[in-house]
């Protein structure tokens, strides 16, 4: 067999063309199916693990499935805004403790999340590098973030506005890094974490700047009125904080007002559950304007749909391979017929029918071998990604 | 070596019928075989060769009933016993030299391939005048080159009869006398029997005896075969 496979050897390399050709042809039959299996089921385990995890979340009306993808996997869409009003209902309840999540800013490409520390308990976050969030204009970056920046505690970074064109809008905050995220390998890997007040101040809801009652250049102060000033746009807004702008930075309007994207709800017990879905069942709850849904039903309701499209496409490939596995049999049937002479020629040597089977079954296995090696390789490749492309594919 | 006797044989379904009532050849006996196109030269050496099998009469070669062997065994007989020559080569493009003078070693379980093999083969290929030229293919071989590896490989498994057909049909008048100088002095060497089809007839009187198969009855019809026979 050990000469049967050089022969085999030999004319497949002198023929590389056509042999990388086939071997391409074999690979991709092989790689669709399984790396699609792969893909689905790292999304599944992405999805569904992290959906299932969490109880319930409160939004605003809407999309579901906006709701969740946006506060499970900090996804782009970003859903209705709640006010922070909507915290305190939960609260109020005394059925489940209220975890508000801000995800609609972000930093050089990852989602800022802001929410406060029953976040990283609930999650089981734990400190890598640094410190957790302690003050205001802090973040605490996932670990795929501080990987793919480069950053560590000390450094800073800067939040990216939300349009190109929003020169009327916030300046950039620069947050500074107090600490690194243990790998969780999921979502919370590939998002900045910061304390949800400074999510408002990279809004601009909550802002630093001179103390207006001492500046001595008159060409800042517009008006002066009985207990207030009001100040000209050359007045300087503080674009990161420290500690010695940090008592400058003051709430405008109030804060019960302020916008947040969700409420993860943790309920006290399956009955504390039922109730608190009860309680926003129909208009007259929660001024009808409000949803609590269960991730783990919306989710399951995405993998069915995704599931759905899986088996078409399975039928599109079986397919695509049978006609590929039907042109590869010609391929051999033409390329015997060019090789009719060469058949004829060992024959007359002395080879036997079985020799020249087996002469084509080496040629056919190396094919294969070299095909489930590169098809390997390409598994392992697309493992390496399977979460960043389950990320762009399903969440995104 | 050769011993045929009452030999009779037809392709199925073609007019074309070989009838040899005897034919001999002595051990180290250089014999050409004349005769127009269709009248059996080349089913002859087939019928040597154990490639086909005669309706009647018998083939015995270096003493072997030829026709009493299995399938397998006359493969095998064929692989140990016999060398072929052709007049296109039918050299491997894939192989190169070396590994085209070592095929018949790579394709059946009747010969082993060892190192005394490899030592041999480069000595045939350096007797050849084909040794520096090893590792080259036989598209870098010119005409005289391809049939000199042939002649290589045909007596590497020390064949104790060489069948040439038509060996020098593809070669100019110059390469046309070297091959043939090259394959007597390799069969004198190895003490084999050569068995050559040709139409060159001007290379006729080097040879020890000339066979012309016009003196066999070959029943050659216009609705014969083109293919059947040589």
């Amino acid at each position: 067999m050990i000469d049967s496979l050089y022969v085999a050897w030999r004319y497949l390399s002198f023929n590389w063309g056509r042999s990388l050709t086939l071997i391409a042809c074999v690979t991709l039959i092989a790689l669709l199916p399984l790396s699609l299996e792969q893909l689905l089921d790292e999304s599944e385990r992405q999805l569904l693990a992290r959906a299932e995890s969490t109880p319930l979340v409160v939004g605003a009306k809407g999309s579901s499935l906006d709701l969740v993808m946006n506060s499970l996997y900090f996804g782009d869409t970003v859903p209705e805004l709640l006010s922070m009003a909507a915290v305190d209902r939960v609260a109020d309840t005394d059925l489940a403790l209220p975890i508000p999540l801000y995800v609609r800013f972000k930093a050089r490409g990852f989602p800022i999340v802001g929410t406060n520390l029953d976040y990283f308990d609930f999650r089981g976050l734990t400190i890598a590098e640094g410190r957790n969030l302690a003050l205001l204009g802090e973040c605490v970056l996932g670990a795929g973030v501080a990987e793919a920046l480069q950053l560590g505690p000390g450094d800073t970074l800067l939040s990216s506005p939300e349009t190109l064109f929003d020169l009327a809008g916030v300046y950039p905050l620069k947050m500074r890094v107090a600490g690194v995220l243990a790998p969780t390998h999921g979502a919370d890997d590939v998002a900045v974490f910061v304390d949800l007040k400074t999510t408002w101040v990279i809004q601009g809801l909550v802002h630093g700047h001179q103390d207006l009652t001492a500046v001595t250049d008159p060409t800042l102060v517009m008006a002066r009125s009985d207990g207030s000033v009001t100040a000209t746009a050359k007045l300087a807004q503080y674009t990161e904080i420290t500690p010695e702008n940090l008592d400058s930075f003051h709430f405008h309007g109030s804060p019960a007002d302020y916008p947040i994207t969700a409420i993860i709800a943790l309920p006290h017990d399956d009955k504390a559950a039922a109730l608190l879905r009860g309680r926003y069942v129909g208009t007259d709850a929660a001024d009808g304007l409000q949803q609590v849904v269960v991730p783990g039903s919306v989710i399951e309701g995405l993998l069915a749909t995704i599931f759905r499209i899986k088996n078409v496409l399975d039928a599109v490939i079986l397919v695509v391979g049978m006609a590929t596995v039907l042109a590869l049999i010609l391929v051999f049937a033409l390329s015997l017929r060019l090789r009719q002479g060469e058949l004829q020629t060992i024959f007359k040597l002395g080879c036997g029918r079985a020799t020249i089977a087996r002469l084509l079954g080496a040629e056919i296995l190396i094919i294969l071998a070299a095909s489930a090696v590169l098809t390997a390789l390409l598994l392992v490749g697309v493992a390496q990604v399977d979460a960043a492309l389950v990320r762009a594919l399903f969440i995104r | 070596m050769i011993d045929i006797r009452g030999l009779q044989f037809a392709y199925p379904g073609s007019g074309f019928r070989l009838d040899i009532p005897s034919f001999r050849m002595q051990v180290g006996e250089k014999l050409a075989v004349i005769g127009p196109s269709g009248s059996g030269k080349t089913t002859l050496l087939n019928l040597v060769s154990g490639i086909l099998t005669p309706g009647r009469g018998a083939v015995r070669v270096a003493d072997t009933d030829i026709a009493s062997l299995s399938d397998a065994g006359r493969r095998a007989f064929r692989i140990r016993q016999i060398g072929f020559v052709f007049q296109d080569f039918e050299l491997l493009d894939y192989l190169d030299v070396l590994d085209n003078i070592l095929h018949p070693y790579r394709i059946t379980g009747a010969l082993r391939l060892e190192r005394t093999v490899r030592d041999r083969a480069r000595q045939l290929a350096e007797g050849l005048g084909v040794g520096d030229k090893l590792r080259r293919h036989p598209g870098q071989l010119s005409q005289g080159e391809k049939q000199r590896v042939a002649i290589c490989r045909a007596l590497l498994p020390s064949p104790r009869l060489l069948l040439a057909d038509e060996a020098t049909g593809n070669l100019d008048p110059r390469n046309k006398g070297r091959i043939l100088d090259l394959l007597f002095d390799s069969v004198d060497a190895h003490g084999a029997t050569l068995l050559a089809v040709t139409h060159d007839h001007e290379l006729l009187p080097r040879f020890d005896r000339v066979v012309d198969f016009a003196e066999f009855q070959a029943d050659i019809r216009p609705d014969a075969q083109p293919g059947a026979a040589a």
